[in-house]
């Protein structure tokens, strides 16, 4: 039978407090459908988040969750993942939460290669607190706190977690949404760090700044701008030169490390 | 036995079978000693990356059903402050031991102190409140360390095991009981809100993965356990809630052991300075001192003091600039003479035998 959200969703909890327009929703019904085609059930699954937009989202799923502290989230999820490895354990999170604050727990929590499914959704700004620049926010972009235009270079989440030993890593937008329910889907089924960043407009904090007046600017800005990593790779191997706003897209690894709080 | 392997055999004991942590002196050997205990009985050890990391793991454990802990000390503490008010606003029983050294900063790591007691009580932002033990043996260690789990699992609140270097790289001899007692945790009624609780204040604990489906926030919460950070009422009504369930109760869980009721000079102690001050009595026993010492701190039981009822004078030896001293001044009329000694020296049964006089 087909899944409705409604199964996995606390209908009693909406409205939601996203924003028009915003590309949170999008990755949450990409992670109920790939959560509800593992066929796990409501009882063995949990959903941990820090603080932030998209940390609100397992307060809207009628599973167990954990809405932890500022950044915190992935060493609250390897205390429940190491305590009972029985348990599937997914953790929403976003680009400030994880890269900025939770940076040290990203980088260990790939390290150990916990038997965890990381989604971060990554709006490359602080939308929570009304748009503050975020260690992904790209070079020259404003925010409340780049006025001028941020001078600092962005991380590449995917690049770091490859790097630092994630089982998994993979890269898509709001507007590749197959492609994003099939990574998350793929990183459930694989035992150790699962690491999915999902590039997400955010018309209210980001766009309206950032010359994406409408919702579709951005998420057509991601259409245009996204590049598989396979082409990347034959361009450089061509030695053609590869656009600097590239949005690379895909399977950044996919392999077998040995994992901790692996189910039995 | 060392102390600290004490703390973490009584652990062990307790049921306790998940450790996250960071290494810090002078707490490190509960660590190792769980590193090499917890695999061989099913547990979980894991060494974090950080101490915020470490309390985050035992309280997320804590959530799974298991009984879990951390150890640490001084600067450990400080970096755990913003998820102990987690714990304490999501009701999340867990056990943390502080072998407290000379601070503030990195201070003295092998040297004993009390001036963590203030931070253990108010040291996470907001209101709360929490269950302290402070042990005078290695004895105590292990006894004291049982009774957390037990305060931590009936109250849902973060017990602490605030004891200092002297007592936690102490070795004496101890006797290990068959048996420890073992309060449960009560669970969640089927049909209660999560977060609903009955007279006791406490609410029952919803376990992840028994189906409960429940949301576990920071935020301000209903019963229901959803956000609802706006109304004044609501989280008025928690943060009174989660006060009140431990205040409340203070003087029904109050521990502390009292030597000559009928004195007029009395010490005040917990921790180490509770030797010296058993010294002092012993050596003087035609002088009837009194000593009243506590072996729970916080919520600190005020009702004690009147089992002095002759009292002129409370001196309260300490290992700080005078925290617990403050904390008793606000509920007696009589004069509190705070008698500071940090910086890792134990006070000397002279120096406390000096402090009596001009009041006998």
């Amino acid at each position: 039978m087909a899944m409705t959200y409604s199964d996995w969703l606390r209908e009693d909890r909406l409205p939601h407090i996203y924003c028009a327009g915003c590309g949170n929703g999008t990755v949450i019904n990409c992670t109920l459908n790939a959560v509800d085609r593992m066929g796990w059930s409501k009882e063995e699954t949990v959903f941990v988040s820090g603080i932030g937009c998209s940390s609100r989202a397992p307060g809207y799923i009628v599973t167990d969750s954990l809405h932890t502290t500022h950044g915190r989230a992935l060493a609250f999820a390897t205390g429940i993942k190491m305590a009972n490895p029985d348990l599937h354990v997914v953790v929403f999170t976003g680009d400030g939460d994880l890269a900025a604050i939770g940076g040290n727990h990203f980088i260990h929590a790939c390290r150990r290669n916990i038997d965890l499914t990381v989604i971060c959704m990554n709006n490359q700004i602080y939308g929570m607190t009304g748009g503050q620049g975020s260690p992904t926010t790209p070079r020259g972009a404003l925010s409340t706190t780049t006025p001028y235009g941020s001078q600092e270079p962005a991380f590449d989440l995917c690049e770091l977690a490859s790097a630092a030993g994630a089982n998994f890593v993979s890269r898509w937008t709001s507007y590749h949404v197959k492609e994003l329910a099939r990574a998350i889907h793929t990183g459930l089924q694989i035992p150790g760090f699962s690491f999915i960043e999902a590039l997400v407009q955010c018309p209210t904090n980001y766009g309206r700044r950032n010359k994406f007046r409408q919702v579709m600017d951005q998420i057509d800005y991601f259409k245009t701008h996204g590049i598989l990593l396979q082409k990347i790779e034959r361009l450089r191997e061509e030695g053609k030169p590869i656009p600097d706003d590239a949005i690379v897209l895909g399977d950044f690894v996919h392999r077998n490390r040995t994992a901790m709080g692996v189910k039995k | 036995m060392q102390g600290n392997t004490a703390c973490a055999e009584g652990a062990l004991a307790a049921g306790c079978r998940f450790f996250g942590g960071y290494p810090i002196t002078p707490s490190t050997e509960i660590a190792e000693h769980m590193a090499l205990k917890l695999p061989k009985l099913g547990g979980v050890f894991i060494q974090m990356e950080d101490e915020i990391a470490g309390i985050a793991a035992v309280i997320g454990a804590s959530w799974t059903g298991m009984r879990a802990m951390t150890a640490t000390s001084g600067p450990g503490f400080s970096l755990m402050m913003e998820n102990i008010g987690f714990a304490a606003m999501t009701e999340t029983p867990c056990v943390l031991v502080n072998i407290q050294r000379g601070g503030p900063s990195t201070g003295q790591p092998t040297m004993s102190a009390q001036a963590d007691m203030f931070q253990c009580r108010f040291g996470s932002h907001g209101d709360y409140s929490i269950i302290a033990l402070s042990p005078a043996s290695v004895q105590e260690m292990y006894e004291l360390t049982v009774k957390a789990f037990n305060l931590a699992d009936r109250f849902r609140v973060p017990a602490f095991l605030m004891a200092d270097e002297i007592i936690g790289h102490m070795r004496e001899r101890i006797e290990i009981p068959d048996n420890v007692p073992r309060d449960e945790r009560k669970l969640l009624l089927k049909g209660v809100l999560p977060f609903h609780a009955d007279e006791d204040l406490v609410p029952g604990f919803p376990q992840f993965g028994k189906g409960y489906g429940v949301h576990v926030t920071g935020l301000t919460h209903d019963e229901r356990g959803y956000p609802c950070a706006t109304s004044p009422s609501l989280h008025e009504n928690l943060v009174k809630r989660l006060v009140a369930k431990v205040e409340s109760a203070r003087h029904e869980i109050a521990d502390y052991r009292v030597t000559n009721p009928d004195a007029e000079v009395v010490f005040i102690t917990y921790g180490s300075p509770a030797r010296t001050v058993e010294q002092l009595v012993h050596d003087h026993p035609e002088a009837g001192i009194g000593h009243l010492r506590f072996r729970l701190v916080w919520p600190f039981p005020e009702k004690a003091l009147e089992e002095f009822p002759h009292a002129r004078v409370f001196i309260v030896p300490e290992q700080n600039m005078g925290q617990m001293a403050r904390e008793i001044e606000r509920h007696t009329c009589i004069p509190v003479v705070p008698l500071p000694r940090f910086g890792g020296a134990l006070h000397t049964p002279g120096e406390l035998k000096k402090a009596m006089e001009g009041w006998r």
